[in-house]
């Protein structure tokens, strides 16, 4: 790990309640920056609402707590004094539905950098154009910066969705489930696209796919009613999980 | 026998679609009968006069001179300043109500707002007479063109009477408000959570997102609801005819009294002697079917386009 990147997320013992229910219990995980962790777990496991909590998506729900501390560089995010909207430029968010705006590609992109800045017409045009081309879609749009993005594939859409929130230049990449509604070769663009990421990004991501998990990350995490269960580099915790739980969902014995 | 429900429906489902495809064409049909016979009533009063009944401003019974071109002014005019004033409160309303109301206060104000829309139109009309237009007399138009020296610009110009242009804009933007408002309320509520997280992921405020994603995503919705506002404003008879003045005359200023056509048929309605001055009645209905037919057929193209656009 290189001190001149960013983006080091430190979970330490955290628990969250949607009212009165418990949906996570003492999460402690680490996640390092230049890798890509895979939350994995049965539905309503957790993962997601983990997932939201590091860019603090769940400050939209009444009646939700938590307790323990989530740091990102150093910095406790949960604290209330913290700017959320800063933190959600440092940290980006990919949902499982690819939810871009009825509005021109190029808009979608600039959408990000528009809101806190207000950067110049070339400005704009280098961040959109460079966001695209991280998100490897710039070859494909190119020629149709201005038609609404509403008509692009579905891998296209979830492309320029990443391509938005690259835009902000995040640390941090959230994807929560990006390639659930997606076909094979969609997903593996996408698969490819988080590997040449991950260089400058600590990438985050949820997955139902257990192929998925072990194709692209460098770290799993398992996760089980709200625990989590296990966490180790991605290879040892596939070939020689430690737990039985553990050993049982990735076997398929249940989920 | 149960040997034919396979091969057809059976009398009873015969007789059951019959029936029911009977009552639902009948309400199509009964809008075709009224819009051909309001058309076959204003054809003598259209042919006499061509373009200049709805050019002329001469309106003379004795004579059996009729231009409409007062009261279409008028019905327009009124209804578009309804919608000024009323449009941007009710899409306050609704935003506060759909994004930032807490849960208790949000049934109340929404019951109060649309309560307003079950306000008989003559209880209305009485309060403009009683508070609204003196209100407009003793302090609204003496502000206007005094203290804010408005009064040498043409559309604040002339004495202050009270019953006027801007007193029948005044009492349609209450009236509408409502309809503007419940419409916006739905489709605001109707923009998927998706796009609201999407903004917020973005680093977007609330009010970042609710004017950068919520609104361009509702906005052919709620440009529906304002049209479907016009659509009543422009029918609105009877509050209107008790505030307006009632004078056949088209002025630039909005403190001088006015015309629509609802009042005017209203009014004249059962002092139409002659068969012209009948026809001419019906003339200015038929307009005003028209009008409104068209712009209601504006509403449902705009909200069914937003419908469609949440789906695709």
């Amino acid at each position: 790990m290189t001190t001149t990147h960013t983006g080091a997320v430190a979970v330490e013992h955290y628990s969250f309640w949607y009212g009165p229910k418990q949906a996570l219990f003492d999460i402690t995980l680490d996640l390092a920056p230049q890798t890509i962790t895979a939350l994995i777990g049965p539905s309503g496991c957790g993962k997601s609402t983990f997932l939201r909590s590091i860019n603090r998506m769940h400050d939209l729900l009444p009646g939700t707590r938590s307790t323990g501390r989530i740091l990102l560089d150093g910095d406790d995010v949960l604290a209330p004094s913290l700017d959320v909207v800063h933190l959600r430029q440092r940290v980006g968010m990919v949902f499982q539905r690819s939810n871009p705006f009825p509005k021109s590609i190029y808009d979608n992109v600039a959408y990000g950098p528009r809101l806190n800045r207000s950067p110049s017409r070339t400005e704009t045009d280098e961040v959109v154009e460079q966001a695209l081309r991280r998100a490897a879609l710039w070859d494909e749009v190119k020629d149709r910066l201005r038609e609404s993005a509403m008509g692009l594939s579905g891998g296209q859409q979830q492309r320029l969705c990443i391509a938005r929130a690259l835009a902000n230049e995040p640390d941090v990449l959230l994807l929560d489930e990006p390639c659930s509604a997606l076909d094979p070769i969609a997903t593996q663009h996408i698969e490819e696209l988080l590997w040449e990421l991950k260089k400058d990004l600590t990438i985050v991501i949820v997955t139902h796919n257990l192929q998925q998990a072990g194709r692209v990350s460098d770290h799993t995490a398992f996760f089980y009613l709200g625990q989590l269960v296990e966490h180790g580099p991605t290879e040892q915790l596939f070939t020689a999980p430690r737990e039985e739980r553990t050993e049982a969902y990735i076997t398929g014995r249940f989920g | 026998m149960p040997s034919t429900s396979l091969h057809g429906a059976s009398a009873g489902d015969r007789i059951y679609r019959f029936a029911t495809t009977a009552f639902a064409l009948s309400i199509p049909l009964l809008l075709v009968l009224l819009g051909v016979e309001v058309a076959v009533a204003a054809w003598p009063a259209l042919k006499a006069f061509k373009f200049s009944f709805l050019t002329s401003s001469d309106w003379d019974a004795v004579n059996g001179v009729f231009g409409a071109a007062p009261a279409i002014y008028g019905t327009i005019v009124s209804s578009a300043l309804a919608l000024v004033i009323a449009t941007p409160l009710a899409i306050g309303v609704a935003i506060f109500l759909s994004e930032f109301a807490p849960a208790w206060l949000r049934q109340p104000v929404a019951f109060f707002v649309d309560l307003l829309a079950a306000i008989p139109s003559v209880v209305y009309g009485l309060w403009g007479i009683f508070v609204l237009v003196p209100l407009l007399r003793e302090h609204v138009m003496p502000f206007l063109a005094d203290r804010l020296h408005l009064g040498n610009t043409p559309f604040f110009s002339g004495p202050a009477y009270g019953p006027s242009m801007l007193a029948a804009g005044l009492i349609l933007a209450i009236m509408v408000l409502p309809y503007i408002s419940s419409v916006t309320r739905e489709v605001l509520m109707a923009v998927p959570r998706a796009q609201r997280e999407a903004a917020l992921a973005l680093g977007a405020t609330r009010w970042e997102m609710i004017r950068g994603a919520v609104l361009p995503y509702a906005s052919s919705g709620i440009m529906g609801g304002v049209i479907l506002g016009l659509g009543r404003a422009l029918g609105e008879t009877m509050a209107v005819t008790m505030v307006i003045g009632n004078r056949h005359e088209i002025s630039a200023s909005l403190f001088a009294p006015g015309y629509t056509m609802a009042s005017l048929i209203a009014n004249e309605f059962s002092e139409a002697t002659n068969d012209m001055h009948l026809s001419a009645l019906m003339g200015v209905g038929a307009v005003l079917l028209a009008i409104t037919l068209v712009v209601n057929i504006i509403a449902r193209w705009l909200v069914w386009r937003v419908q469609r656009q949440a789906r695709a």
